[in-house]
């Protein structure tokens, strides 16, 4: 055992700390810390920065133009990037499509769609849920049928996150309805712009624009958007899932979390004293503390299994219940670390630069609150998690 | 012991949720939430025809309530309905305030007041005064006929609409004393006087008022000179008392929703409320959910009685606690539904988690619980 980073790993981290503390602007790392939306000209000044550096596709092999990180490379720069109130790369092209074009895709589909991800003239959405198909995924309805050189598809998509953003959206649809669930299932590129598209922005009940609802209505898309084999799509969403799942445990962004609750808890004062030293709040925010401590380290152990090569099992599974439950308890100490300041809605401050109403710290703290009650339900919800686990184990 | 409502009670529960049912629906609602004044004229004129805000005041101060328990029968029905409009601010706050302090010219307001034609804010809590009900910076000067006041004041909930704000200001003593602090009946309008209001996340309006200089006849005093504390923490447990409930009522509601999504949802091709995991987490909301009623009627029963704050510390910091847990556990059942504004859900669960940010959290109310039962 032995809980150091080897020196190769220390100057690697120099390395990331340095290239933050020169390329990530102020006014954007500010706008992160008060958790204020980028906007997608945002985002892609990111992306560009970072593309430029050959960081962006870190987790692609160098065939493909990619960095090829290790799973502890990729921790340490997540974990850097936290810190620093980076933007967090925007995933659904880089880290879901792209491994699953790398490994399914034809020549022609890489050769065209992956340096397109890298220099941001695509931005990729993700076409998964439906509304009857939701932790029950491959149920869902919406279909593809064949027409001579095209796919003639009709449904609905739902969930779809910077839906507004993105000019493509990779599909799961049914091709075979005859057959069992995961057998009819494929998985297609499709143009935002084809026509029969409609897209329709979900309220959220924090006011965020992010996720989307997306109809389809005839929508004709060609044949050489199939990824794969028709009806084999089960298998690359899968695929793509496991991607989805790495950084799963966000023990970076509770991290930072964590120092900004004791930020705001250093000024903010109760009964004439900083709420820091309020018994009560500090006691809650220790806990969450030990328990983070432990986590890191049950995240650091699974990532050298799979720095070593072995798969991950069901120990994602776990992260991702235990890490959103920590970030979910951070979330509501911050809120309640406010006061009586988290009740104005600063949907102003969501998209743009107003004068905040309370300390500036306030604003958006109760809205986050909110918004990441999603963290336990996206990406297979928390009780699917569990679930898994139960059945691994128990040999089910 | 008796724990039936009066007959009274009863049919103003009655008459209340069925008025709220027919016209307190999400969409209305979700429109009064987009609206620019927070609020419905309509349903105001509405509630108090029904006879709404009488109940909350006793028949000398012109209604024909006031207890502990006509406060919860109330406000359980506005939480059960996720009512947005400013009762706890006009009525309870200010209206109860008046009635307490009011001299007889002050006291002609309450008419007004019960028959839904004027609007009451208090202003009391400061950038800096969290939770804390004693500490007051803002300052009170006599100056010759005329009394000055200078300050700021935060999150005053229905500032904007209000005819008249009730300020706290120290005429003495350091700006923790207990002693020092009076109030006034400040017009809207006056100069000197400047709001910057804003939306509130679950629903409502609310302001900073800034206080300039701000020059008062000597008849705006409300009440004794130094001596506000007292009447202030008087209405303000009548307000906790309405916030327990208020929860109560939206935890019945988010209780009722996840109930019938369990049933109806279907995944795996059978309702998710067959799933014994999310059956045994169900149960655990109704259990705690007997809690909160069980500690609410221990608050409203002690609002005249000597235990009172002890009581109303003890619901509040329960209260807090199984509202987070039912509002948590009631969108996690639902899954991302439950996170989207036009569902009934999302609105009930930022009713329930926000209450918390008014006059103390489940940790201000735990130590407040300690320091009484010290005593």
């Amino acid at each position: 055992m032995d809980l150091n980073y080897s020196d190769e790993e220390k100057a690697f981290r120099a390395e990331v700390r340095a290239f933050l503390a020169e390329n990530l602007p102020a006014e954007v790392s500010d706008k992160v810390r008060r958790g204020i939306s980028l906007g997608k000209e945002g985002h892609e000044k990111w992306h560009a920065t970072l593309n430029a550096r050959g960081w962006l596709a870190y987790n692609w092999p160098r065939e493909f133009g990619g960095a090829e990180w290790n799973a502890v490379q990729r921790h340490i720069f997540e974990e850097e990037c936290a810190a620093a109130y980076a933007p967090r790369i925007v995933p659904f092209g880089l880290s879901m499509l792209a491994p699953v074009l790398q490994k399914f895709g034809t020549k022609e589909q890489q050769d065209h769609y992956l340096p397109r991800i890298l220099s941001g003239d695509d931005w990729w959405c993700q076409g998964y849920s439906e509304p009857g198909a939701g932790s029950d995924l491959a149920s869902l309805k919406t279909r593809a049928v064949r027409d001579g050189d095209h796919y003639v598809v009709n449904g609905q998509k739902t969930w779809t996150t910077l839906g507004q953003y993105a000019n493509w959206i990779f599909c799961l649809v049914r091709t075979d309805p005859e057959a069992k669930q995961q057998e009819g299932i494929s998985f297609l590129l499709i143009d935002m712009s084809t026509p029969g598209i409609t897209v329709r922005p979900i309220a959220l009940l924090d006011g965020t624009p992010e996720v989307n609802e997306v109809f389809f209505d005839d929508v004709r898309v060609p044949v050489e958007n199939l990824v794969g084999e028709e009806n084999k799509g089960w298998t690359y969403a899968k695929y793509l899932l496991t991607h989805e799942r790495t950084n799963i445990a966000g023990v970076g962004f509770s991290q930072a979390g964590l120092d900004a609750v004791k930020r705001i808890a250093r000024i903010e004062t109760a009964n004439g004293r900083p709420l820091i030293e309020n018994p009560h709040f500090a006691a809650r925010l220790a806990q969450v503390e030990i328990d983070l401590m432990a986590m890191a380290t049950t995240n650091m152990r699974i990532i050298s299994q799979a720095a070593s090569g072995q798969a991950p099992g069901v120990e994602s599974s776990m992260l991702k219940v235990k890490g959103t439950i920590i970030r979910q308890e951070i979330n509501d100490l911050t809120r309640r670390a406010v006061g009586p300041y988290a009740m104005p809605f600063a949907s102003e401050a969501v998209e743009g630069d107003n004068a905040p109403i309370g300390p500036d710290y306030a604003g958006p703290v109760a809205a986050h609150y909110f918004n990441n009650r999603k963290l336990s339900i996206f990406g297979g919800s928390n009780e699917i998690q569990r679930g898994i686990i139960a059945k691994v184990k128990m040999g089910g | 012991m008796d724990f039936n409502l009066t007959e009274e009670r009863q049919m103003l529960q009655d008459t209340l949720r069925r008025y709220l049912a027919d016209r307190y629906t999400t969409s209305v609602r979700n429109t009064i939430l987009d609206s620019d004044s927070g609020m419905s004229a309509e349903i105001w004129a509405g509630l108090a025809e029904l006879g709404v805000i009488g109940a909350l005041f006793s028949e000398e101060d012109g209604g024909f309530g006031g207890a502990g328990f006509d406060i919860a029968t109330v406000f359980e029905e506005l939480g059960r309905a996720g009512v947005v409009e400013p009762m706890l601010d006009s009525a309870i706050l200010g209206g109860r305030l008046i009635a307490a302090l009011g001299d007889d010219t002050q006291r002609g307001l309450l008419e007004e007041i019960i028959g839904g034609a004027a609007h009451l804010a208090l202003a009391h809590g400061e950038p800096a005064s969290r939770y804390d009900l004693t500490r007051v910076e803002t300052t009170a000067r006599v100056d010759g006929d005329e009394i000055v006041l200078n300050g700021r004041k935060a999150v005053v909930v229905n500032a904007e609409t209000a005819g008249h704000l009730i300020v706290s200001a120290r005429e003495s003593g350091g700006i923790f004393d207990l002693d020092g602090i009076s109030l006034f009946l400040v017009p809207a309008g006056t100069p000197g006087l400047a709001l910057h209001g804003y939306p509130m996340l679950a629903g409502g309006r609310a302001a900073e008022v800034m206080l300039d200089n701000v020059r008062l006849p000597q008849s705006a005093r409300l009440g004794a000179a130094g001596a506000g504390l007292a009447p202030l923490m008087d209405v303000i447990a009548a307000a906790n008392v309405a916030l327990c409930a208020e929860c109560v009522g939206a935890m019945q509601s988010a209780v009722e929703l996840t109930r019938s999504y369990l049933m109806t949802r279907k995944q795996f091709g059978r309702p998710i409320g067959t799933f014994q995991a999310l059956q045994h987490r169900f149960a655990d909301m109704l259990i705690e959910l007997e809690q909160a009623r069980s500690a609410l009627i221990n608050a409203s029963g002690h609002l005249d009685s000597a235990d009172r704050d002890r009581q109303i510390a003890a619901a509040r910091n329960l209260i807090a606690r199984v509202g987070r847990l039912v509002a948590e556990e009631a969108i996690q059942m639902h899954g991302g539904i439950a996170m989207t504004q036009e569902y009934e859900l999302a609105h009930i669960a930022k009713r329930i988690v926000m209450a918390d940010h008014r006059f103390g959290d489940a940790d201000y109310h735990l130590e407040r619980f300690i320091v009484l039962s010290a005593a």
